[in-house]
């Protein structure tokens, strides 16, 4: 799949989106959108006057008519482009599932091939070299490398296989290598793409809390406008005058919210669409609401703030050994030791002019593996037995002592956020070897902005104290949690929510699932088990811890795309009054002539070029709804100051400056 | 505008602030059920007692519903009970003019009016009620119904500053220790300082005097049915009247008129309210009825930061109020020491300024002061007439309760008012720094949404509704006084006043009618609860919600940014809902008259 975003008004969401506009005009869809609907029902009346009003009447309300039908349009427009683009990128994500049939085992162990699509939830295929998986699953027999570059964009090859934390596979992805056996975990029609897919349909589109509360508001306003509006006919006929009904409507629709009731929606779904951009499936729109809202971000040492391995860094010999013996020992106890920690110390060593021994350079040598029991690894060789260990295994294998400067090299590597391998010989420890994790670059900085947005960020790591806070001081986090089993993350979580706060976490694993699910935002990583991402509200396709920072900032951006275009909405009805009061009134009491402060070519003009502007805001503004405002990250207050001083300020100005244009024209034209 | 009027306003503003503080200290002793205060042990035995007698359990704390309900019921019977005095007040003692029982109409319309802390009066008090009528019926109401507004807003602030909580506090014991420890103690100390000023405090009858010289003055013909004989061309008959002695009223008028201020009710003793020389003998006791009527509005700000331990979020709130407050006090002053350009061109201007409707004593400044701070509270007392202010001028009280009165506004009223567009704006706002939006830590949802649009719709409902209505029936029109937009205005404010439970009137309209008592009945009866009642359900599920600890994310609720936006919001939403009827009164009244028309 390619990454690219799809461009806003590309031919080919446009076509069938101007299908959808039209179909979305039906009443029963429109009145779930109560101020598009109000503006629906004005469009209608209106065109029913026009066979009603005076001949020389009749050519403005002809135009009034043809703009609030626009403005309808526009606003269906606007969420139809936002549904055409989410539909073609899941789209696009679809099409990788070129595969149409599968191997089935069936209950008595034979094979057959069937269609793909008659897969369901629980059926075993078995998937062989070269082939596409058809459907998401889990592997229950077997390892392959896995080529996801379809999904992920990623062209290195991954492993995957039965059993522990990498046993999920996603549909439309090609196995490169042996075979594998699948039990399908989900019907046709309810896979994660599906599912996004039917959250950016309106069809099935649940509206947010947020959303919902927002529609709340702009359905009081348009109630309250109703009224002003409704009772303006029986105080005419007090103060003897007649309004009309094209120009009662007129004024209603200008003044309801038409330009955030008619992008609001769009607003959400492309709040989805940028989130799958990014290569993220939201599991439901609550989630990308909740991910502006959190507080705090749990983030797993390994893979998100560090590099997932360590590297040796120095070596720190005891007293009568030389930096170049101990460099030499601990060069073989890892020769054979293909962990990426033996690696970086075999290269270390090569400083020290020691070169790259082969193992079978070494007759007679005797490699000692890992185990969990001895903790150590090395390498039997010449009548010594070198190993190197983590201090307290290494202190058990001399008879439980350590010398004092050994001690306090393990304290200070230790100390420093590293960790400390000891190597030793049957006889005595020869020295340290400082193991250092790799903080990924660029992150504090990062961190510093959230600290800006005030998100807290906490480090989750097995480490003892002593590492877990050298790195969390070197990578800029808030605060770390040391020695962490998978429980204590959800017990952590669950105190932070106790406190009122919002969490948001990366797992994997299946013992991270009860934290997934706990957390407000749970990004499950593709790689990861069936458990993980069936827990999570979120999946990352490109299972890339870092990526909750943008989803987070996506969250933000779709929160303030919401404000920022409420507030120029409200912000935009005082221009509209300058220019639909004094038009309204002018004939009776020409005195009103000072409150045309835009002097606006004649009433007809005024109120014709506050509906024109009322409706082409809307399509102005579109592109700004579907890609959202400029983020930045800043304070509250910075935040707040500028949005206020864009979309307020910008918004009580705009119209001013935009009716005025439009009167213009449409004197120029002779249209009123 | 000279520097001495200058001087004073800013001598009341500055007084103003003086007390905010320790007024809003105080308050929150009030409002907490175990609070101590110096009264404690003079008062102490007597709120022990009540409790005792109404069997009110001052532990047990009420969730919203309980508490709606008690405090529904306890308007409901103070209600019928002087809807029953009004009704039977010629067979009650303390009678002495001998003064009629009021009709159906007027008596539910007074008696609503007193209970919603509205006040407003179709009748002119010294000519209608009875000595009892007023001491009893009338003034436990300036109690209670202030009472009542204080104890919503103070469960509304526990609401906002509780959290994962099931109550919102208990009903009888507010309304018991704000009426004993607040209201009371501060009233009976006022009533002795406007004694002193030479306010009448007796159970003297009306006392008659002869004019020195007698008055000959042509009134309007009636039948013997009361309705007005009209010639053959409809023009109404008139007749001469002679007029040689004045009736001078009498009464226990300092009791009554220290709550009426400090409670915010407004309801006048004397018809021409503080605009008569008894009921406002000095500048000093017009001073002081004026700072007593903002005092309690103003310091519940105070209270609210206290509470909620925002105190620059209080402040700030305080600050929105006061600014819109010396806008509204410069904009009315300067449009009615400019005056009327007619009068000015025929050379009958007084000196300075537009003194028509307006007592000499007080002169332009102060009349323009009362005005636009009786407006800001939910006062309605007024020392001049508003119908006889400039378009201008006029509009300026008009538009302060058109916005709810949340300008320090009436006792507990003004408060809970003011929260209103504070979460509007928290909410309109708040989406902008990237977060759905939060108060004070409490996530503002769907369900709250909907409480405070429901409060804040209810009163656009009601004005322009009934305003509509009565602008084109004869019910409505036949009473004015004056057509043409002045007219409009009149209806206009009448039901704004009404709604807002405000109780000033733009006089020119006799709302004495079966019509307009009924209606301005309902209208007092929906502005009041229709906007309590979902705030107390705001407070309920706001005690609920968890706090959400504050960062630099946070949507602040206090400085600069927040004052402007709250004022934005407030004159946007007012703007917004009523600029079309203001329009077609006020406004093209205010060009008229520029222009040479005057109604």
């Amino acid at each position: 799949m390619t990454h690219k975003s799809v461009s806003i008004f590309d031919g080919k969401i446009l076509a069938p989106a101007l299908g959808d506009t039209f179909r979305k005009l039906d009443p029963r869809l429109m009145v779930k959108n109560p101020v598009m609907f109000v503006t629906l029902v004005g469009a209608a009346i209106s065109t029913v006057e026009i066979f009603r009003s005076p001949a020389d009447q009749v050519l403005f309300v002809v135009q009034i008519a043809i703009w609030l039908w626009f403005t309808v349009l526009f606003a269906n427009f606007a969420e139809a482009v936002a549904e055409g683009r989410g539909k073609a990128q899941a789209k696009a994500l679809r099409q990788t599932r070129t595969q149409t049939s599968a191997n089935k085992i069936s209950d008595d162990e034979k094979i057959k091939t069937v269609d793909a699509d008659s897969l369901r939830k629980d059926d075993v295929i078995v998937v062989r070299a070269g082939e596409i998986i058809p459907a998401d699953g889990e592997i229950i027999y077997g390892a392959a490398t896995v080529d996801e570059s379809a999904i992920t964009g990623e062209s290195a090859p991954v492993v995957r296989e039965a059993g522990g934390d990498r046993s999920a596979v996603t549909g439309g992805t090609r196995v490169l290598s042996d075979e594998i056996r699948i039990r399908i975990t989900c019907n046709p029609g309810e896979g994660f793409l599906d599912r996004m897919i039917s959250l950016v349909e309106g069809a099935s589109r649940q509206k947010t809390p947020n959303e919902l509360a927002l529609t709340i508001l702009l359905a009081a306003l348009t109630i309250v406008f109703l009224l002003a509006v409704v009772t303006l006919k029986p105080l005419g006929i007090y103060s003897g005058v007649t309004f009309s009904n094209p120009v009662l409507i007129a004024l209603l629709v200008c003044l309801i919210p038409t330009t955030i009731g008619g992008l609001l929606s769009a607003i959400g779904i492309a709040g989805m669409d940028r989130l799958l951009q990014k290569n993220v499936l939201a599991m439901s729109g609550r989630a990308v609401e909740a991910a502006g809202d959190v507080d705090v971000l749990l983030l797993d040492k390994t893979g998100t703030i560090t590099l997932g391995n360590r590297q040796a860094t120095a070596f720190l010999p005891a007293a009568g050994v030389t930096e170049r013996e101990l460099a030499d020992a601990a060069q073989l106890a890892s020769l054979a030791d293909e962990t990426p920690e033996g690696r970086s110390i075999v290269v270390l060593a090569k400083n020290f002019g020691i070169r790259a021994r082969e193992i079978h350079e070494l007759p007679g040598a005797q490699f000692v593996p890992f185990t969990a029991q001895t903790r150590m690894s090395g390498v039997n060789y010449e009548g010594q037995q070198i190993r190197k260990g983590a201090a307290t295994a290494v202190k058990q294998f001399l008879g439980g002592t350590l010398s004092p400067e050994i001690e306090s090299a393990v304290e200070t590597v230790s100390r420093s956020g590293g960790t400390p391998l000891v190597v030793a010989t049957q006889e005595r420890a020869l020295g340290v070897v400082h193991l250092k994790d790799i903080v990924k670059g660029g992150l504090a900085e990062r961190f510093q902005r959230f600290r800006a947005m005030g998100i807290r960020t906490v480090m989750i790591t097995g480490d003892n104290q002593l590492t877990a806070a050298a790195i969390a001081a070197e990578a800029g986090v808030d605060d770390f949690l040391a020695e962490a089993k998978p429980e204590d993350k959800l017990a952590l979580i669950r105190k932070e929510q106790t406190g009122g706060r919002m969490v948001a976490m990366i797992g994997d694993g299946t013992n991270d699932a009860p934290a997934l699910a706990q957390a407000d935002v749970g990004v499950a990583m593709n790689t990861g088990t069936q458990a993980a991402k069936e827990a999570g509200n979120m999946v990352d396709l490109d299972s890339n811890p870092t990526k909750l920072l943008e989803i987070i900032e996506i969250g933000k951006q779709l929160l303030i795309t919401r404000g920022a275009l409420t507030t120029f909405s409200i912000a935009n009805d005082i221009a509209k009054y300058f220019a639909i009061i004094p038009a309204m009134l002018m004939v009776t009491f020409p005195v009103i002539a000072p409150l045309n402060i835009m002097h606006l070519h004649s009433p007809n003009s005024a109120i014709l070029s506050a509906v024109i502007f009322n409706a082409l805001v809307i399509i102005a503004l579109i592109p700004l709804a579907l890609r959202g405002v400029k983020f930045r990250p800043l304070g509250a207050a910075q935040m707040l100051q500028r949005n206020l001083l864009i979309y307020g300020v910008g918004g009580v100005i705009v119209p001013f400056v935009g009716i005025k244009l439009i009167d213009v024209i449409i004197a120029g034209l002779h249209l009123a | 505008m000279n520097i001495h009027q200058w001087l004073e306003l800013a001598l009341y503003l500055g007084a103003l602030i003086l007390v905010t503080k320790p007024l809003g200290l105080y308050l929150g002793r009030v409002f907490d059920a175990n609070g101590r205060t110096w009264l404690d042990p003079l008062v102490r035995p007597l709120e022990k007692l009540t409790y005792w007698i109404f069997r009110v359990d001052p532990a047990k704390e009420q969730g919203w519903k309980q508490y709606t309900f008690a405090m529904l019921t306890f308007s409901l019977v103070s209600l019928l009970f002087t809807y029953t005095i009004l009704r039977l007040q010629n067979f009650l003692p303390l009678n002495p003019q001998n003064f009629p029982a009021l009709s159906e109409h007027l008596a539910f319309n007074t008696a609503v009016s007193f209970t919603t802390n509205t006040n407003w009066q179709s009748y002119a008090g010294e000519s209608t009620m009875s000595y009892l009528s007023q001491m009893v019926a009338l003034t436990i109401h300036n109690f209670f119904s202030a009472a009542v507004g204080m104890a919503v807003a103070a469960a509304l602030v526990r609401g906002i500053a509780r959290h994962t909580a099931q109550t919102i506090g208990n009903f009888w014991v507010d309304v018991t220790r704000i009426t004993y420890y607040l209201l009371l103690p501060l009233c009976l100390v006022f009533a002795i300082f406007l004694v002193s000023q030479g306010m009448i405090q007796n159970f003297k009858p009306y006392t008659s005097a002869k004019l020195i010289e007698s008055q000959t003055i042509s009134v309007q013909k009636n039948d013997a049915n009361g309705k007005p004989i009209v010639d053959a061309r409809g023009n109404p008959v008139m007749e001469n009247q002679t007029l040689d002695t004045q009736t001078i009223v009498q009464g226990p008028m300092a009791s009554q008129v220290a709550i009426k201020m400090l409670g915010t009710n407004g309801g006048g003793y004397a018809n021409a309210n503080a605009a008569h020389p008894f009921e406002n003998p000095t500048p000093l006791s017009n001073f002081l009825q004026m700072l007593a009527l903002l005092c309690i509005g103003s310091a519940m700000t105070y209270h609210l930061g206290r509470e909620t331990k925002n105190q620059k979020h209080g402040w700030s709130v305080w600050s929105a109020m006061f600014a819109m407050c010396l806008a509204g006090i410069l904009i009315c002053w300067w449009a009615e020491a400019r005056g009327n350009p007619q009068h000015q061109q025929l050379g009958i201007a007084a000196a300075d300024g537009n003194m028509e409707g307006k007592e000499v004593r007080f002169g332009i400044m102060n009349s323009a002061l009362f005005a636009t701070v009786t407006t800001d509270a939910s006062c309605g007392a007024v020392n001049s007439m508003h119908d006889s202010f400039t378009p201008l001028g006029g509009l300026v009280p008009l538009f302060n309760i058109q916005t709810g009165e949340v300008i320090f506004g009436g006792v507990g009223a003004g408060l809970y008012g003011m929260l209103i567009f504070v979460v509007l704006t928290v909410f309109i706002a708040g989406l902008m720094v990237g977060r759905t939006p939060e108060y004070l830590g409490k996530k503002i949802e769907s369900y709250d949404v909907k409480m405070v649009l429901l409060a804040s719709v209810i009163l656009a409902f009601v004005i322009l509704g009934f305003t509509a209505w009565a602008s084109v029936s004869d019910w409505g029109k036949s009473s004015l006084a004056n057509q043409g937009p002045h007219g409009l205005s009149e209806i206009l404010y009448a039901y704004t006043s009404g709604a807002g439970n405000n109780g000033s009137a733009f006089a020119g309209l006799n709302a004495n009618t079966p019509w307009y008592d009924t209606t301005l009945g309902i209208a007092m009866l929906l502005g009041r609860f229709g906007m309590i009642i979902p705030l107390l359900a705001l407070a309920g599920s706001l005690a609920r919600k968890k706090i959400i600890p504050a960062s630099a994310g946070t949507f602040s609720v206090s400085g600069v940014t927040f004052v402007v936006l709250l004022v934005g919001t407030i004159l946007l939403i007012g703007a917004l809902t009523f600029l079309p009827a203001l329009a077609l009164g006020p406004i093209v009244e205010h060009l008229l008259m520029l222009k040479g028309n005057l109604f």
